[in-house]
């Protein structure tokens, strides 16, 4: 069962797809109706739709940096402790 | 012992020790029975807070069992995951396994309800040495260089601490107690106490033991492992260092750190156990902050974590049961043999990542609120960033590597791969189903944290959009990036490499070097040494034989022809002349003796 729903998900890819885009732009709309009180910055305030920005670019940062550190050396043949 | 307390930990112990005598059919209801009745007295001890346990040992008062608000929610979730880790081992016949991993426990629940640091040391060495077992118990060549790197590691940890509390004994003039340390004007043995439970907690520089023996433990172990000796920690560093804020600043640095390691793995209980290093870096900075709410939170997030990520290690552990792989690079595409796997790896890893509805958010949000109450605006954000991070490594690169992408998996690792057996699925579920259940049922797990002033409230509309937002661009952000964190065939340095490139130096140094000083005395010793020795032996003996000898020998034969003359000239065999002799000889020694 799990297997066709997942078969069912992944032959109608492209439909998901835009299904998640929708999903996204709902949370962001839905965001700025929400009650901002509670926000710990001025910035979450005055940016529409902040914490998609931050989660956005904290995912890039994360990516990017660790791309940059493992190829730096950091990275290396699995061999690299034998004899 | 007073009759109404009986350590939960004695219980596994003698469970352990009873379990080689009990087989057969016997074996699985004793390996469940062992952990429940453990759990029960558990329950039972926290409706009754208060001192146990308390013995005299020569100078020294140990206690052995303080309950109280803290140790109750600790005990509750060690003991709790002593039962689903013993259920997810039940096939195994190893009964080696069981004992290590009972012992371990063991030694956890003895830390816990310890009140003085002789008790915890007593039980942090337990713990440290039966979980070095786990390790050995996969019999391969890594793993047991693994386990000596591990337990070599936990011993120098081990040996800080007791320095440590020494230190602290004599300067306070015998004070042993495990209690709240100054932290606001810290001494040495704070240091040195600190060092030693945060090297338990794998905060950085002290870290790389973990990764490094968690994916070299077998399936069983690594489940036990991820559960009890990074959170035991961080419940002594709860109770001992509160508030010593350079463990937010260290807290920060595991965190970020542990995550940008988690991408760049490729073996998945290695990339698990950089989770953990992450994960705990929440903890680790919530005790740093030292408040009420921050305190709770790092208990309450230790409570989520060894549950989600007991079912992350299980289902890895499955896969690893089944297909003897653990590498990214070797797996992929598993949906279609391991659907129910899939199932409760998802759940782990969007509980760790902290969705809405699960235990982490109920969790992890309130060490965030917690740091931007006490106005630490950058590390607030930095562990934002950081759950955006968990969430890209255990929520979307693990399941969709593992599970979805393309299939790495040889043909004999296709064939053999398939969902657990019964045991493994029901502990799975059993914590799947807690995952869930905390982070919908919020007095289940806010009922029992230890500041019950404090009332959270995680489910602010605020809040669910911030996480919302945050996993949703997290999840754009690797759709679009995804080629960037895909699995390759490498391992990460860390900082391990220190001690084990510096072993091998030492061992080249050994080798090298100092054999050939070694092999050079030798020689010259036998060339100046043995020589000399032998020409002076020589002398001693030629001197011996001849003047020693000569003299001892001169002498007997001296006496002996002497007596041969004497006797030709006495004993001629002429009866008178004999009687005349003898005669003559008394009558001398007659007058001798009447006139002297």
């Amino acid at each position: 069962m799990i297997v066709n729903f997942i078969d069912y998900l992944r032959d109608r890819l492209q439909t998901v797809i835009y299904c998640c885009y929708g999903v996204m732009t709902f949370i962001v709309i839905w965001s700025m109706s929400v009650d901002t009180s509670h926000a710990h910055t001025w910035a979450e305030k005055m940016i529409p739709g902040f914490w998609s920005l931050f989660g956005l670019c904290s995912c890039a940062i994360v990516i990017m940096v660790a791309r940059w550190f493992g190829r730096s050396g950091i990275m290396t043949r699995e061999d690299y402790y034998d004899n | 012992m007073t009759t109404s307390f009986i350590h939960p930990a004695f219980i596994m112990i003698l469970g352990a020790v009873l379990l080689p005598f009990v087989r057969g059919p016997f074996r699985k209801p004793f390996l469940f029975l062992v952990p429940l009745l453990t759990f029960i007295d558990v329950l039972y001890l926290s409706g009754h807070p208060g001192t146990y346990g308390i013995y005299q040992f020569m100078d020294w008062e140990l206690t052995f069992g303080r309950v109280d608000r803290l140790s109750m929610i600790f005990g509750f979730i060690m003991a709790l995951m002593a039962i689903i880790g013993t259920i997810y081992g039940m096939h195994v016949e190893d009964e080696w396994q069981h004992i290590a991993a009972w012992f371990y426990v063991a030694g956890s629940l003895g830390a816990i309800y310890a009140a003085d640091y002789i008790v915890l040391f007593l039980f942090w060495e337990m713990m440290a040495f039966a979980s070095t077992f786990l390790i050995w118990a996969r019999k391969d060549e890594e793993s047991l260089a693994a386990g000596y790197r591990y337990i070599l590691v936990h011993t120098f940890g081990g040996v800080i601490l007791l320095i440590g509390f020494v230190l602290r004994y004599q300067a306070t003039g015998g004070d042993y107690s495990f209690d709240q340390l100054n932290v606001q004007s810290p001494e040495l043995y704070t240091w040195l106490i600190m060092i030693g439970l945060m090297l338990n907690a794998a905060v950085p520089p002290l870290h790389s033991w973990l990764p490094d023996a968690y994916s070299k433990a077998t399936a069983v172990g690594a489940v036990f492992m991820c559960a009890f000796t990074t959170k035991t920690a961080v419940y002594t560093l709860i109770r001992s260092c509160s508030g010593f804020d350079v463990l937010i600043y260290l807290g920060i640095i595991m965190a970020l750190y542990g995550i940008i390691y988690a991408i760049m793995e490729n073996d998945v209980r290695k990339l698990l156990g950089w989770e953990i290093v992450s994960q705990v870096g929440y903890m680790v900075t919530a005790v740093g902050i030292g408040s009420s709410l921050a305190v709770n939170g790092a208990c309450a997030h230790a409570f989520a974590h060894i549950l989600y990520k007991g079912l992350l290690f299980m289902g890895a552990g499955a896969i690893l049961h089944a297909t003897g792989k653990q590498k990214l690079t070797e797996l992929g595409g598993l949906y279609k043999k391991m659907p129910v796997t899939l199932i409760f790896m998802l759940i782990g890893g969007l509980a760790v990542s902290g969705l809405p509805l699960m235990s982490g958010f109920v969790s992890k949000s309130m060490i965030i609120t917690a740091a931007f109450e006490a106005h630490l605006l950058w590390a607030g954000f930095a562990l934002i960033l950081v759950s955006a991070g968990t969430f890209l490594a255990a929520g979307l690169r693990l399941p969709y590597l593992l599970f979805f992408s393309t299939n790495n998996c040889s043909e004999e690792t296709w064939e053999k791969a398939k969902d657990p057996a019964w045991n493994m699925t029901l502990a799975m579920a059993i914590g799947g189903f807690l995952c869930i259940f905390i982070g919908c049922y919020l007095p289940f797990l806010y009922n029992m944290l230890p500041n019950t002033e404090i009332a959270y409230h995680p489910y602010g509309g605020y809040h669910l959009s911030e996480t919302l937002q945050i996993m949703a661009f997290t999840g754009l952000a690797f759709f679009l990036l995804r080629k960037y964190v895909m699995p390759e065939n490498t391992i990460s340095l860390d900082l391990d490499w220190f001690y084990r490139k510096g072993g091998r130096a030492f061992l080249w140094t050994v080798k090298n070097p100092l054999q050939w000083f070694d092999t050079a005395i030798g020689k010259a010793y036998k060339v100046v040494g043995i020589s000399t020795l032998m020409t002076t032996s020589a002398f001693w003996s030629w001197f011996d034989w001849n003047v020693i000898d000569g003299i001892v020998d001169g002498t007997a034969r001296c006496v002996r022809a002497i007596g041969r003359r004497a006797t030709l000239v006495l004993q001629r065999g002429q009866i008178q002349q004999t009687i005349y002799y003898t005669v003559s000889f008394a009558a001398v020694i007659l007058i001798a003796y009447v006139w002297l």
